[in-house]
């Protein structure tokens, strides 16, 4: 079967894209922000040049074999038969984005989105090895993410690839849909902070033998809520333009998904707010920032799809799910997630997937190879949608997560992820970079652990 | 424990694959789906187990 053309952009469509693609770069430098306060004083230089140079290796190999592996639609593709059905695996791109035309079509703007995108995935993991992940691991693992375990998954979902296609294939929904990236860019960043923090191990003196799990608090409350105001920014970016090249959907539909986008986050937001201050007496800033970047990785799937009200209860069982879930990482499985990374994006982009399944109507074309040539419910409705969103979990839990922990496994082998425990007490400012982010302030025990 | 753990998400993954392909009973399928995510989830427990610090690693 040959994947279907990708649709054409009209000329205002172009240029409403690339403006909403320079939104993208402001969801990293508010992930950035969050990721710096909620880590230490001691840590906090460290962190910041860790995401820029995460950023950097992630936009030069993207380049450089990223694009290659993931393509966009309709572009040429490795394709199996399998019982009578095409199984389109892996995109044939050449290397260094030669024979993509840089002239504002379709593909030539999924590459510039993916671009960026993939910058945004490769910070996920930075705030939870905070205090401890080296700086050259962070730069090896960021070529893995972006040079193989991103691209081949975004080519499963956005490059025509089979999870695009079980709607063509075997009649679920429209195939695996997600416009802004809750799977490709959230869930997978999620997963490698995951695998990242099992090979890592928590922070020195995280967990007593008592059982204990002492709490160990963000250095900077203003860095981490500026943080969310600009990652709002970054995320309308996302979610409309990811949604008109990856989904097909009209500009006019913009209002609808920043709509969606807003309000999700800001029910979110508020639960988290609400439910924080039911068990703890008083709301915490931190899981209520939480709660925003969780109703926005929601969103990132849903946005295009679901009425405002719809998006207002996906966004509350986000801000509810996270809060709970950051605390079962954290003392249940012993999971030392500083920034929260794991809750926050993997299981706020599961969620995400999961509420398309259940909440989403289409209306307009979904361009995933499928669309046009199904049939449509009048309500829109796309029975067999949700089974196709399972699936795509089913992949990113089963496929994703043993790659990307077997693949950082065996870098760890050759580069050791974590800085050795007088590196750890010293803070990595000092001990990596030979400079604090404040020097004024001296701040350089461990203050908050018990002696 | 953390292969095994790791055997069953792949495993319970290609289940997933196996039941889209080879089912082409809507019921059955979902059900089979289903199953895969259960194995997979139990893949998950265990490499979540094998992950847990030991308590005299714990200071």
């Amino acid at each position: 079967m040959t994947p279907m053309p990708a649709p054409g952009l009209s000329e205002a469509a172009t240029a409403t894209c690339i403006i909403l693609i320079f939104l993208v770069p402001m969801a990293a430098a508010g992930l950035t922000l969050i990721s710096v306060g909620l880590g230490r004083t001691r840590s906090a230089s460290h962190l910041m040049m860790s995401s820029l140079a995460a950023i950097s290796i992630a936009g030069l190999v993207y380049f450089v074999c990223g694009f290659s592996w993931q393509g966009y639609i309709g572009r040429p593709a490795h394709i199996l038969s399998l019982s009578g059905s095409s199984w389109n695996w892996l995109a044939s791109e050449h290397f260094f984005f030669r024979g993509l035309e840089l002239n504002g079509s379709p593909a030539s703007l999924a590459a510039l989105l993916q671009m960026f995108a993939v910058g945004v995935a490769a910070l996920i993991p930075l705030g939870s090895g905070a205090d401890r992940w080296r700086l050259r691991a962070i730069c090896g693992s960021t070529v893995i993410l972006a040079g193989w375990t991103y691209p081949l998954f975004a080519h499963w979902v956005w490059g025509g690839g089979w999870l695009a296609q079980l709607g063509v294939n075997y009649g679920l929904g429209r195939g695996f849909v997600d416009p802004g990236g809750a799977s490709c860019i959230q869930v997978t960043g999620g997963l490698t902070a995951l695998a990242v923090t099992w090979i890592l191990g928590p922070r020195r003196g995280k967990y007593s033998p008592d059982g204990m799990a002492p709490a160990i608090p963000g250095h900077n409350s203003v860095l981490i809520l500026f943080g969310c105001m600009l990652a709002l920014i970054g995320w309308l970016g996302l979610n409309s333009a990811g949604s008109i090249l990856f989904t097909g959907g009209e500009t006019s539909r913009t209002v609808l998904i920043a709509m969606n986008t807003m309000l999700s986050a800001a029910a979110a937001a508020i639960t988290a707010a609400i439910v924080t201050a039911i068990r703890f007496g008083k709301p915490d800033a931190s899981l209520t920032a939480n709660g925003w970047i969780a109703g926005l990785v929601a969103s990132s799937a849903t946005c295009a799809f679901v009425v405002p009200a719809e998006s207002v209860v996906i966004g509350s069982i986000a801000g509810a799910v996270v809060t709970m879930a950051v605390e079962w990482f954290e003392l249940r499985l012993e999971v030392d997630d500083p920034g929260g990374a794991v809750s926050v994006h993997a299981i706020g982009g599961i969620w995400g997937i999961l509420a398309l399944g259940i909440f989403a109507r289409f209306h307009g074309t979904v361009v995933n190879v499928a669309a046009d040539s199904l049939r449509r419910a009048p309500d829109g409705s796309a029975p067999g949608q949700l089974l196709a969103q399972l699936v795509g979990i089913a992949t990113l839990l089963g496929f994703l997560l043993p790659l990307t922990y077997g693949l950082n496994w065996i870098l760890n082998r050759f580069s050791a992820f974590r800085v050795p425990p007088e590196g750890e007490g010293q803070g990595m400012d000092l001990y990596e970079l030979g400079a604090g982010a404040y020097p004024e302030f001296v701040t350089h025990t461990d203050e908050f652990l018990p002696r | 424990m953390k292969f095994l753990g790791f055997l069953l998400l792949v495993a319970g993954w290609l289940l997933v694959l196996a039941a889209i392909v080879l089912l082409p009973a809507a019921g059955l399928r979902a059900v089979f789906v289903l199953a895969g995510i259960g194995v997979e989830g139990l893949g998950l427990t265990l490499a979540i187990r094998s992950h847990l610090i030991p308590r005299e690693d714990k200071a």
